[in-house]
Protein backbone atom coordinates (compact mmCIF):
# COMPACT_ATOMS: atom_id res chain seq x y z
CA UNK A 1 0.00 0.00 0.00
CA UNK A 2 1.10 3.17 -1.09
CA UNK A 3 2.03 6.02 1.67
CA UNK A 4 -0.09 9.51 0.32
CA UNK A 5 2.20 11.61 -0.58
CA UNK A 6 2.76 14.80 2.03
CA UNK A 7 2.64 12.88 4.86
CA UNK A 8 5.70 12.76 5.97
CA UNK A 9 7.57 9.60 6.44
CA UNK A 10 7.10 8.03 10.30
CA UNK A 11 11.44 6.95 9.48
CA UNK A 12 12.30 10.60 8.90
CA UNK A 13 9.60 11.80 11.30
CA UNK A 14 11.35 11.92 14.47
CA UNK A 15 13.07 15.40 15.88
CA UNK A 16 14.20 17.15 18.89
CA UNK A 17 11.92 20.09 17.85
CA UNK A 18 8.57 18.42 17.62
CA UNK A 19 5.73 18.59 19.93
CA UNK A 20 3.49 15.56 18.79
CA UNK A 21 4.22 13.02 16.10
CA UNK A 22 1.66 10.77 14.82
CA UNK A 23 2.74 7.37 13.12
CA UNK A 24 0.71 5.07 11.41
CA UNK A 25 -1.90 5.42 13.58
CA UNK A 26 -5.07 3.30 13.09
CA UNK A 27 -8.69 3.40 14.86
CA UNK A 28 -11.40 1.17 14.44
CA UNK A 29 -15.02 0.21 16.46
CA UNK A 30 -14.98 -3.43 15.76
CA UNK A 31 -15.02 -3.93 11.70
CA UNK A 32 -15.60 -0.56 11.09
CA UNK A 33 -12.12 1.27 10.65
CA UNK A 34 -12.11 5.02 11.44
CA UNK A 35 -8.74 6.10 10.95
CA UNK A 36 -5.28 4.00 9.14
CA UNK A 37 -2.12 4.85 7.95
CA UNK A 38 -2.57 8.25 10.05
CA UNK A 39 1.03 10.48 9.99
CA UNK A 40 1.26 13.80 11.52
CA UNK A 41 3.96 16.11 13.43
CA UNK A 42 3.13 19.13 15.19
CA UNK A 43 5.85 21.43 15.98
CA UNK A 44 5.87 23.93 18.45
CA UNK A 45 3.60 27.07 17.49
CA UNK A 46 1.98 25.25 15.10
CA UNK A 47 -1.97 25.50 13.97
CA UNK A 48 -2.45 22.35 12.19
CA UNK A 49 -6.23 22.30 10.91
CA UNK A 50 -8.06 19.05 10.39
CA UNK A 51 -10.41 19.76 6.90
CA UNK A 52 -12.85 16.90 6.00
CA UNK A 53 -16.51 15.78 5.80
CA UNK A 54 -18.50 14.38 8.61
CA UNK A 55 -17.34 11.08 8.98
CA UNK A 56 -14.17 11.31 8.06
CA UNK A 57 -12.06 10.95 11.17
CA UNK A 58 -11.35 14.26 12.45
CA UNK A 59 -12.80 14.68 15.62
CA UNK A 60 -11.51 10.51 16.68
CA UNK A 61 -8.53 11.80 15.50
CA UNK A 62 -8.31 14.71 18.38
CA UNK A 63 -9.64 12.13 20.78
CA UNK A 64 -7.01 9.62 20.25
CA UNK A 65 -4.81 12.42 20.72
CA UNK A 66 -5.79 13.39 23.74
CA UNK A 67 -6.09 9.47 24.92
CA UNK A 68 -10.16 9.15 25.11
CA UNK A 69 -9.63 6.23 22.56
CA UNK A 70 -7.71 3.57 22.73
CA UNK A 71 -5.62 3.26 19.46
CA UNK A 72 -5.73 -0.16 17.37
CA UNK A 73 -2.46 0.46 16.08
CA UNK A 74 0.91 3.20 15.85
CA UNK A 75 2.55 5.39 17.80
CA UNK A 76 1.75 9.01 19.38
CA UNK A 77 4.57 10.88 20.70
CA UNK A 78 4.15 13.76 22.35
CA UNK A 79 7.33 15.95 24.09
CA UNK A 80 9.07 13.04 23.18
CA UNK A 81 7.43 10.33 25.17
CA UNK A 82 5.63 8.10 23.42
CA UNK A 83 1.70 8.56 25.12
CA UNK A 84 0.42 5.42 23.35
CA UNK A 85 2.26 3.08 25.47
CA UNK A 86 -0.77 1.62 28.21
CA UNK A 87 1.59 1.92 30.99
CA UNK A 88 1.45 5.75 30.98
CA UNK A 89 -0.31 8.42 33.00
CA UNK A 90 -3.53 9.43 30.95
CA UNK A 91 -3.89 11.97 33.63
CA UNK A 92 -0.39 13.91 33.32
CA UNK A 93 -0.54 13.79 29.87
CA UNK A 94 -4.22 15.22 29.49
CA UNK A 95 -3.40 18.09 32.25
CA UNK A 96 -0.60 19.44 29.77
CA UNK A 97 -3.31 19.25 27.22
CA UNK A 98 -6.03 20.96 26.34
CA UNK A 99 -9.74 20.23 24.54
CA UNK A 100 -12.28 22.21 23.60
CA UNK A 101 -15.56 19.87 22.12
CA UNK A 102 -18.09 21.16 19.64
CA UNK A 103 -20.96 21.18 22.14
CA UNK A 104 -18.81 23.52 25.09
CA UNK A 105 -19.60 20.29 27.51
CA UNK A 106 -19.38 22.82 30.28
CA UNK A 107 -20.25 21.39 33.73
CA UNK A 108 -24.08 23.02 33.97
CA UNK A 109 -23.81 22.61 38.08
CA UNK A 110 -20.88 25.13 38.25
CA UNK A 111 -20.68 29.18 37.43
CA UNK A 112 -18.16 29.86 34.48
CA UNK A 113 -15.40 30.65 37.12
CA UNK A 114 -15.58 27.34 38.65
CA UNK A 115 -15.70 25.28 35.56
CA UNK A 116 -12.62 27.80 34.90
CA UNK A 117 -10.77 27.25 38.35
CA UNK A 118 -11.81 23.57 38.82
CA UNK A 119 -8.87 21.74 37.07
CA UNK A 120 -5.99 24.21 38.29
CA UNK A 121 -7.26 23.84 41.99
CA UNK A 122 -7.69 20.19 41.60
CA UNK A 123 -5.45 18.52 39.19
CA UNK A 124 -2.57 21.47 38.96
CA UNK A 125 -2.56 22.06 42.88
CA UNK A 126 -3.21 26.01 42.65
CA UNK A 127 -4.73 27.58 45.55
CA UNK A 128 -8.43 28.73 44.78
CA UNK A 129 -6.55 32.75 45.08
CA UNK A 130 -3.89 31.74 42.54
CA UNK A 131 -7.10 30.06 39.86
CA UNK A 132 -9.49 32.75 40.30
CA UNK A 133 -6.90 35.34 39.81
CA UNK A 134 -5.82 33.63 36.72
CA UNK A 135 -9.65 32.33 35.59
CA UNK A 136 -10.52 36.13 36.13
CA UNK A 137 -7.62 37.61 33.96
CA UNK A 138 -8.39 35.59 30.67
CA UNK A 139 -12.46 36.06 31.26
CA UNK A 140 -11.64 39.40 31.16
CA UNK A 141 -9.30 39.52 28.06
CA UNK A 142 -12.10 37.20 26.56
CA UNK A 143 -14.72 39.75 27.14
CA UNK A 144 -16.68 37.59 30.11
CA UNK A 145 -15.72 39.05 33.17
CA UNK A 146 -19.58 40.01 33.88
CA UNK A 147 -20.36 36.00 33.01
CA UNK A 148 -18.04 34.50 35.78
CA UNK A 149 -20.72 34.31 38.30
CA UNK A 150 -23.30 32.95 36.27
CA UNK A 151 -24.25 29.17 35.19
CA UNK A 152 -23.29 28.08 31.68
CA UNK A 153 -26.96 27.61 30.79
CA UNK A 154 -27.41 31.23 31.35
CA UNK A 155 -25.00 32.11 28.39
CA UNK A 156 -25.54 32.50 24.76
CA UNK A 157 -23.46 30.03 22.37
CA UNK A 158 -20.78 31.75 22.23
CA UNK A 159 -20.33 33.07 25.15
CA UNK A 160 -20.53 29.53 26.25
CA UNK A 161 -17.84 28.49 24.12
CA UNK A 162 -15.89 31.22 24.70
CA UNK A 163 -15.63 29.85 28.57
CA UNK A 164 -14.80 26.41 27.15
CA UNK A 165 -11.90 28.13 25.95
CA UNK A 166 -10.37 29.96 28.98
CA UNK A 167 -11.35 26.59 31.09
CA UNK A 168 -9.03 24.94 28.57
CA UNK A 169 -6.59 28.10 28.93
CA UNK A 170 -6.68 27.73 32.66
CA UNK A 171 -4.18 24.64 33.00
CA UNK A 172 -1.74 26.91 30.58
CA UNK A 173 -1.14 23.91 28.44
CA UNK A 174 0.94 22.63 25.80
CA UNK A 175 -1.54 21.68 23.13
CA UNK A 176 -4.46 22.55 22.09
CA UNK A 177 -7.18 20.68 20.73
CA UNK A 178 -9.98 22.05 19.26
CA UNK A 179 -12.57 19.79 18.21
CA UNK A 180 -15.48 21.84 15.67
CA UNK A 181 -15.46 24.64 18.30
CA UNK A 182 -18.08 27.08 16.41
CA UNK A 183 -19.90 23.72 14.51
CA UNK A 184 -22.78 24.49 17.05
CA UNK A 185 -22.81 28.43 16.69
CA UNK A 186 -24.96 31.21 14.96
CA UNK A 187 -22.71 32.42 11.92
CA UNK A 188 -23.01 35.71 13.81
CA UNK A 189 -21.66 34.32 16.88
CA UNK A 190 -18.73 32.13 15.13
CA UNK A 191 -16.52 35.28 14.59
CA UNK A 192 -16.30 36.00 18.21
CA UNK A 193 -14.74 32.42 19.06
CA UNK A 194 -12.43 32.61 15.97
CA UNK A 195 -11.11 36.00 16.98
CA UNK A 196 -10.16 34.30 20.21
CA UNK A 197 -8.50 31.30 18.45
CA UNK A 198 -6.61 33.98 16.02
CA UNK A 199 -5.24 35.93 19.08
CA UNK A 200 -3.74 32.35 20.41
CA UNK A 201 -2.49 31.30 17.02
CA UNK A 202 -0.60 34.82 17.23
CA UNK A 203 0.50 34.09 20.39
CA UNK A 204 2.06 31.07 19.70
CA UNK A 205 -0.32 28.49 21.07
CA UNK A 206 0.03 25.26 19.57
CA UNK A 207 -3.40 23.69 18.43
CA UNK A 208 -5.29 21.54 16.23
CA UNK A 209 -8.14 21.83 15.37
CA UNK A 210 -11.01 19.93 13.30
CA UNK A 211 -12.87 22.88 11.64
CA UNK A 212 -15.61 23.52 8.90
CA UNK A 213 -14.41 27.38 8.40
CA UNK A 214 -12.15 27.43 5.56
CA UNK A 215 -10.82 30.77 5.42
CA UNK A 216 -10.00 30.98 8.96
CA UNK A 217 -7.75 27.66 8.62
CA UNK A 218 -6.53 29.89 5.46
CA UNK A 219 -5.61 32.67 7.61
CA UNK A 220 -4.35 31.17 10.72
CA UNK A 221 -2.94 27.66 9.74
CA UNK A 222 0.56 26.68 9.37
CA UNK A 223 -0.67 23.01 7.80
CA UNK A 224 -3.72 21.81 6.80
CA UNK A 225 -4.56 18.08 6.64
CA UNK A 226 -7.63 16.83 4.42
CA UNK A 227 -9.05 13.70 6.05
CA UNK A 228 -11.10 11.52 3.96
CA UNK A 229 -12.61 8.03 5.38
CA UNK A 230 -9.88 7.71 8.11
CA UNK A 231 -6.50 8.73 5.77
CA UNK A 232 -4.91 11.85 5.77
CA UNK A 233 -5.13 12.28 2.07
CA UNK A 234 -3.11 15.37 1.29
CA UNK A 235 -1.14 18.00 4.10
CA UNK A 236 0.99 20.48 3.35
CA UNK A 237 0.89 25.11 4.05
CA UNK A 238 -2.98 26.09 3.82
CA UNK A 239 -1.87 28.17 0.27
CA UNK A 240 -1.50 24.73 -1.24
CA UNK A 241 -4.00 22.33 -0.16
CA UNK A 242 -6.66 25.48 -0.38
CA UNK A 243 -6.12 27.20 -3.30
CA UNK A 244 -4.86 24.14 -5.68
CA UNK A 245 -5.09 20.24 -3.73
CA UNK A 246 -3.43 17.64 -5.51
CA UNK A 247 -5.79 15.29 -4.87
CA UNK A 248 -9.26 14.90 -6.85
CA UNK A 249 -11.09 14.13 -3.61
CA UNK A 250 -9.86 17.78 -1.54
CA UNK A 251 -10.76 19.61 -5.01
CA UNK A 252 -14.13 17.86 -4.70
CA UNK A 253 -14.33 18.24 -1.64
CA UNK A 254 -13.37 22.35 -1.43
CA UNK A 255 -16.03 22.60 -4.53
CA UNK A 256 -18.64 21.73 -2.45
CA UNK A 257 -17.67 23.99 0.92
CA UNK A 258 -16.16 27.00 -0.91
CA UNK A 259 -18.47 29.36 -1.57
CA UNK A 260 -18.10 30.42 -5.38
CA UNK B 1 -13.20 -0.08 4.67
CA UNK B 2 -11.04 -1.23 1.60
CA UNK B 3 -7.95 -2.57 3.34
CA UNK B 4 -9.03 -3.86 6.97
CA UNK B 5 -7.86 -7.52 5.43
CA UNK B 6 -4.56 -6.27 4.54
CA UNK B 7 -3.75 -4.38 7.72
CA UNK B 8 -1.71 -6.43 9.95
CA UNK B 9 -0.91 -5.24 13.90
CA UNK B 10 2.75 -3.62 13.84
CA UNK B 11 5.31 -5.40 16.15
CA UNK B 12 4.86 -2.20 18.32
CA UNK B 13 1.22 -3.25 18.43
CA UNK B 14 1.63 -6.59 19.07
CA UNK B 15 4.36 -5.47 21.93
CA UNK B 16 1.53 -3.39 23.28
CA UNK B 17 -1.42 -5.63 23.36
CA UNK B 18 1.25 -8.08 25.47
CA UNK B 19 1.20 -5.25 27.48
CA UNK B 20 -2.11 -4.43 27.76
CA UNK B 21 -2.90 -8.18 28.56
CA UNK B 22 -0.31 -8.11 31.50
CA UNK B 23 -1.61 -4.82 32.87
CA UNK B 24 -4.89 -6.67 33.24
CA UNK B 25 -3.52 -9.64 34.54
CA UNK B 26 -1.74 -7.52 37.23
CA UNK B 27 -5.13 -6.01 38.04
CA UNK B 28 -6.62 -9.62 38.45
CA UNK B 29 -4.33 -10.37 40.75
CA UNK B 30 -4.39 -7.57 42.97
CA UNK B 31 -7.98 -7.56 42.80
CA UNK B 32 -8.35 -11.29 43.90
CA UNK B 33 -5.47 -11.05 46.60
CA UNK B 34 -7.71 -7.83 47.88
CA UNK B 35 -10.70 -10.07 48.04
CA UNK B 36 -9.22 -13.03 49.58
CA UNK B 37 -7.32 -11.19 52.30
CA UNK B 38 -10.12 -9.25 52.79
CA UNK B 39 -12.90 -11.69 53.31
CA UNK B 40 -10.77 -14.58 54.78
CA UNK B 41 -9.73 -11.78 57.58
CA UNK B 42 -12.99 -11.32 58.42
CA UNK B 43 -14.08 -14.93 58.62
CA UNK B 44 -10.74 -15.07 60.82
CA UNK B 45 -11.92 -12.47 62.92
CA UNK B 46 -15.55 -13.64 63.52
CA UNK B 47 -14.53 -17.36 63.81
CA UNK B 48 -11.79 -16.45 66.77
CA UNK B 49 -14.04 -14.61 68.58
CA UNK B 50 -14.62 -15.50 72.43
CA UNK B 51 -18.14 -16.15 71.83
CA UNK B 52 -18.21 -18.11 68.35
CA UNK B 53 -19.08 -21.46 69.96
CA UNK B 54 -22.44 -20.63 71.08
CA UNK B 55 -23.11 -18.47 68.20
CA UNK B 56 -22.54 -20.76 65.62
CA UNK B 57 -24.87 -23.24 68.06
CA UNK B 58 -27.52 -21.04 67.99
CA UNK B 59 -27.17 -19.13 64.81
CA UNK B 60 -26.36 -21.86 62.28
CA UNK B 61 -26.69 -25.19 63.25
CA UNK B 62 -27.27 -27.45 60.73
CA UNK B 63 -29.88 -29.93 62.09
CA UNK B 64 -32.12 -27.03 63.03
CA UNK B 65 -31.71 -25.46 59.21
CA UNK B 66 -32.34 -28.50 58.07
CA UNK B 67 -35.59 -29.40 60.43
CA UNK B 68 -37.31 -25.93 59.48
CA UNK B 69 -36.38 -25.71 56.10
CA UNK B 70 -39.92 -27.19 54.42
CA UNK B 71 -42.01 -24.98 56.83
CA UNK B 72 -40.51 -21.91 56.11
CA UNK B 73 -39.98 -22.39 52.29
CA UNK B 74 -43.96 -23.37 52.28
CA UNK B 75 -43.95 -20.22 54.08
CA UNK B 76 -41.82 -18.18 51.79
CA UNK B 77 -44.01 -18.65 48.50
CA UNK B 78 -46.83 -16.65 50.69
CA UNK B 79 -43.91 -13.23 50.46
CA UNK B 80 -42.79 -14.26 47.04
CA UNK B 81 -46.71 -13.65 46.28
CA UNK B 82 -47.66 -10.97 48.64
CA UNK B 83 -44.80 -9.21 46.69
CA UNK B 84 -45.61 -10.27 42.82
CA UNK B 85 -49.19 -9.31 43.85
CA UNK B 86 -47.87 -5.70 45.43
CA UNK B 87 -45.25 -4.87 43.33
CA UNK B 88 -47.48 -4.18 39.36
CA UNK B 89 -50.20 -2.76 41.38
CA UNK B 90 -47.44 -0.13 42.94
CA UNK B 91 -46.16 0.61 39.62
CA UNK B 92 -49.41 1.49 37.99
CA UNK B 93 -50.64 3.27 40.94
CA UNK B 94 -47.44 5.04 41.38
CA UNK B 95 -46.54 6.38 37.94
CA UNK B 96 -50.43 7.79 37.95
CA UNK B 97 -49.72 9.35 41.11
CA UNK B 98 -46.41 11.02 39.79
CA UNK B 99 -48.39 12.02 36.24
CA UNK B 100 -51.28 13.61 37.84
CA UNK B 101 -49.14 15.60 39.98
CA UNK B 102 -47.16 16.98 37.00
CA UNK B 103 -50.84 17.67 35.32
CA UNK B 104 -51.04 21.47 33.94
CA UNK B 105 -54.39 21.58 32.83
CA UNK B 106 -56.66 23.66 35.14
CA UNK B 107 -59.38 20.74 35.22
CA UNK B 108 -56.93 18.26 36.64
CA UNK B 109 -56.02 20.28 40.15
CA UNK B 110 -58.05 18.36 42.22
CA UNK B 111 -56.33 15.37 40.98
CA UNK B 112 -53.04 17.11 41.88
CA UNK B 113 -53.74 18.44 45.09
CA UNK B 114 -54.98 14.70 46.08
CA UNK B 115 -51.95 13.37 44.42
CA UNK B 116 -49.65 15.94 46.55
CA UNK B 117 -51.75 14.71 49.97
CA UNK B 118 -51.66 11.12 49.16
CA UNK B 119 -47.82 11.24 48.45
CA UNK B 120 -47.36 13.26 51.40
CA UNK B 121 -49.66 11.87 54.38
CA UNK B 122 -48.43 8.16 53.29
CA UNK B 123 -44.92 8.64 53.36
CA UNK B 124 -45.19 10.10 56.79
CA UNK B 125 -46.73 6.85 58.17
CA UNK B 126 -44.91 4.10 59.27
CA UNK B 127 -45.44 1.14 56.82
CA UNK B 128 -46.25 -1.03 59.82
CA UNK B 129 -48.80 0.86 61.67
CA UNK B 130 -50.73 1.06 58.48
CA UNK B 131 -50.48 -2.63 58.36
CA UNK B 132 -52.20 -2.77 61.62
CA UNK B 133 -54.75 0.01 61.04
CA UNK B 134 -55.85 -1.31 57.58
CA UNK B 135 -55.41 -5.11 58.83
CA UNK B 136 -57.60 -4.64 61.96
CA UNK B 137 -59.19 -1.86 61.23
CA UNK B 138 -61.06 -2.63 57.53
CA UNK B 139 -62.73 -5.89 58.49
CA UNK B 140 -64.07 -4.17 61.63
CA UNK B 141 -66.24 -1.99 58.81
CA UNK B 142 -67.57 -5.66 58.00
CA UNK B 143 -67.57 -4.46 54.30
CA UNK B 144 -69.49 -6.38 51.42
CA UNK B 145 -67.66 -8.01 49.28
CA UNK B 146 -64.15 -7.15 50.22
CA UNK B 147 -62.11 -10.06 51.36
CA UNK B 148 -61.37 -10.04 55.24
CA UNK B 149 -58.57 -11.97 55.28
CA UNK B 150 -54.66 -10.65 56.61
CA UNK B 151 -53.04 -11.11 53.90
CA UNK B 152 -55.46 -9.21 51.80
CA UNK B 153 -54.81 -6.07 54.22
CA UNK B 154 -51.30 -6.46 54.51
CA UNK B 155 -50.91 -6.36 50.60
CA UNK B 156 -53.16 -3.62 50.77
CA UNK B 157 -51.34 -1.39 53.00
CA UNK B 158 -47.61 -2.46 50.91
CA UNK B 159 -49.42 -0.94 48.11
CA UNK B 160 -50.46 2.09 49.40
CA UNK B 161 -47.19 2.42 51.30
CA UNK B 162 -44.92 1.95 48.35
CA UNK B 163 -46.73 3.71 45.96
CA UNK B 164 -46.51 7.03 47.71
CA UNK B 165 -42.69 6.31 47.66
CA UNK B 166 -42.40 4.90 44.18
CA UNK B 167 -44.20 8.13 43.03
CA UNK B 168 -41.80 10.70 44.21
CA UNK B 169 -38.99 8.49 42.77
CA UNK B 170 -41.50 8.50 39.12
CA UNK B 171 -41.83 12.15 39.84
CA UNK B 172 -37.95 13.38 39.83
CA UNK B 173 -37.41 10.56 37.29
CA UNK B 174 -40.02 13.55 35.14
CA UNK B 175 -38.43 16.33 36.48
CA UNK B 176 -35.54 15.56 35.42
CA UNK B 177 -35.60 15.64 31.86
CA UNK B 178 -34.37 18.46 30.14
CA UNK B 179 -36.85 21.00 28.83
CA UNK B 180 -35.91 21.33 25.32
CA UNK B 181 -37.32 17.55 25.39
CA UNK B 182 -40.86 19.81 25.82
CA UNK B 183 -39.91 21.75 23.44
CA UNK B 184 -39.24 19.61 20.67
CA UNK B 185 -42.53 17.63 21.31
CA UNK B 186 -44.28 20.22 21.74
CA UNK B 187 -42.93 21.37 18.68
CA UNK B 188 -43.64 18.45 16.56
CA UNK B 189 -47.43 18.74 17.05
CA UNK B 190 -47.66 16.57 20.28
CA UNK B 191 -50.27 17.77 23.34
CA UNK B 192 -49.50 17.45 26.41
CA UNK B 193 -50.35 13.53 27.43
CA UNK B 194 -48.73 12.51 23.85
CA UNK B 195 -45.42 14.47 25.22
CA UNK B 196 -46.00 12.60 28.78
CA UNK B 197 -46.47 9.23 26.95
CA UNK B 198 -44.31 9.12 24.32
CA UNK B 199 -41.07 10.95 25.14
CA UNK B 200 -40.97 12.20 28.74
CA UNK B 201 -42.33 9.25 30.55
CA UNK B 202 -40.11 6.26 28.85
CA UNK B 203 -36.89 8.01 29.46
CA UNK B 204 -37.72 9.03 32.74
CA UNK B 205 -38.63 5.53 33.53
CA UNK B 206 -35.23 4.30 32.20
CA UNK B 207 -33.51 6.71 34.59
CA UNK B 208 -35.34 5.55 37.64
CA UNK B 209 -34.56 1.84 37.27
CA UNK B 210 -31.85 1.77 39.52
CA UNK B 211 -34.02 3.76 42.64
CA UNK B 212 -37.00 1.63 41.76
CA UNK B 213 -35.26 -1.55 41.90
CA UNK B 214 -34.13 -0.04 45.52
CA UNK B 215 -37.99 0.10 46.54
CA UNK B 216 -38.57 -2.94 45.23
CA UNK B 217 -35.74 -4.82 47.00
CA UNK B 218 -37.34 -2.71 50.41
CA UNK B 219 -40.47 -4.31 49.33
CA UNK B 220 -39.82 -7.66 49.47
CA UNK B 221 -38.01 -7.35 52.61
CA UNK B 222 -41.23 -5.51 54.15
CA UNK B 223 -43.60 -8.39 53.36
CA UNK B 224 -42.35 -9.55 56.37
CA UNK B 225 -44.12 -7.15 58.13
CA UNK B 226 -47.41 -8.87 57.86
CA UNK B 227 -46.27 -11.17 60.49
CA UNK B 228 -47.56 -8.83 62.49
CA UNK B 229 -51.35 -9.56 61.06
CA UNK B 230 -50.34 -13.36 62.15
CA UNK B 231 -50.15 -14.24 58.34
CA UNK B 232 -48.23 -16.95 58.02
CA UNK B 233 -45.21 -15.86 56.17
CA UNK B 234 -41.54 -17.00 56.34
CA UNK B 235 -40.37 -14.77 59.64
CA UNK B 236 -43.67 -15.73 61.56
CA UNK B 237 -43.26 -19.44 60.83
CA UNK B 238 -39.00 -18.74 62.23
CA UNK B 239 -40.25 -17.23 64.46
CA UNK B 240 -42.61 -19.80 65.96
CA UNK B 241 -39.89 -22.70 65.03
CA UNK B 242 -37.39 -20.44 67.54
CA UNK B 243 -39.81 -19.58 69.91
CA UNK B 244 -40.45 -23.77 70.06
CA UNK B 245 -36.80 -24.70 69.81
CA UNK B 246 -34.55 -22.02 71.48
CA UNK B 247 -32.66 -22.24 68.05
CA UNK B 248 -31.95 -19.08 66.51
CA UNK B 249 -31.11 -20.79 62.95
CA UNK B 250 -34.32 -20.53 61.54
CA UNK B 251 -34.00 -16.34 60.92
CA UNK B 252 -30.75 -17.03 58.80
CA UNK B 253 -32.60 -19.54 56.93
CA UNK B 254 -35.01 -16.88 55.85
CA UNK B 255 -32.79 -14.22 55.38
CA UNK B 256 -30.99 -16.38 52.81
CA UNK B 257 -34.12 -16.73 51.24
CA UNK B 258 -34.71 -13.03 51.11
CA UNK B 259 -30.92 -12.58 49.80
CA UNK B 260 -31.47 -15.69 46.87
CA UNK B 261 -34.85 -13.83 45.71
CA UNK B 262 -33.10 -10.21 45.73
CA UNK B 263 -29.41 -10.49 43.89
CA UNK B 264 -30.93 -12.02 41.12
CA UNK B 265 -33.16 -8.95 40.58
CA UNK B 266 -30.58 -6.51 41.24
CA UNK B 267 -28.39 -8.31 38.21
CA UNK B 268 -31.05 -8.39 35.98
CA UNK B 269 -31.71 -4.56 36.62
CA UNK B 270 -27.95 -3.61 35.91
CA UNK B 271 -28.14 -5.63 32.58
CA UNK B 272 -31.40 -3.93 31.68
CA UNK B 273 -29.41 -0.54 32.62
CA UNK B 274 -26.26 -1.28 30.47
CA UNK B 275 -28.28 -2.34 27.63
CA UNK B 276 -30.27 0.83 27.56
CA UNK B 277 -26.89 2.71 27.83
CA UNK B 278 -25.23 0.61 24.93
CA UNK B 279 -27.84 1.01 22.71
CA UNK B 280 -28.51 4.98 23.06
CA UNK B 281 -25.29 6.57 23.95
CA UNK B 282 -23.07 4.44 21.80
CA UNK B 283 -19.77 6.17 21.87
CA UNK B 284 -21.28 9.22 23.27
CA UNK B 285 -18.47 10.61 25.94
Amino acid sequence: MSRPAGAAPADLAPSETSLLEVSDLRKSYGERVVLADVDLVVRPHDVVCLIGSSGSGKSTLLRCLNLLEDIDDGVIRFDGREISDPRVDRRAVRSRMGMVFQAYNLFPHLTVLENCTLAPRRVHGLSRAEAEARARALLEQFGLSDQAGKHPDRLSGGQQQRAALVRALCTSPTLLLLDEITAALDPELVGEVLTIVRDLAEQGTTMILATHEMSFAREVATSVCFLHEGRILEQGPPDQILTAPREARTRQFLRRVLPG
Amino acid sequence: MSDSSAWSPSPRELERRLLRRRLRLRSTLIAATALVVVFVGLAVLVVTSPGWDRVREAFFNGHHARASLPEIRDAFWLNVKMFMIAEPLILVLALSLAIARSARSPWLVPLRVAAVGYTDVIRGIPTILLILLLGFGMPGLRLQGVPNSPFFWATTALVISYSAYVAEVFRSGIESIHPSQLASAEALGLGRAQTMRFVVVPQAVRRVVPPLLNDFVSLQKDTALASTLGVFEAVFVARDYTNYNFNYTPYVVVALFFVALTIPLARFTDWLGRRYAERERAGAR
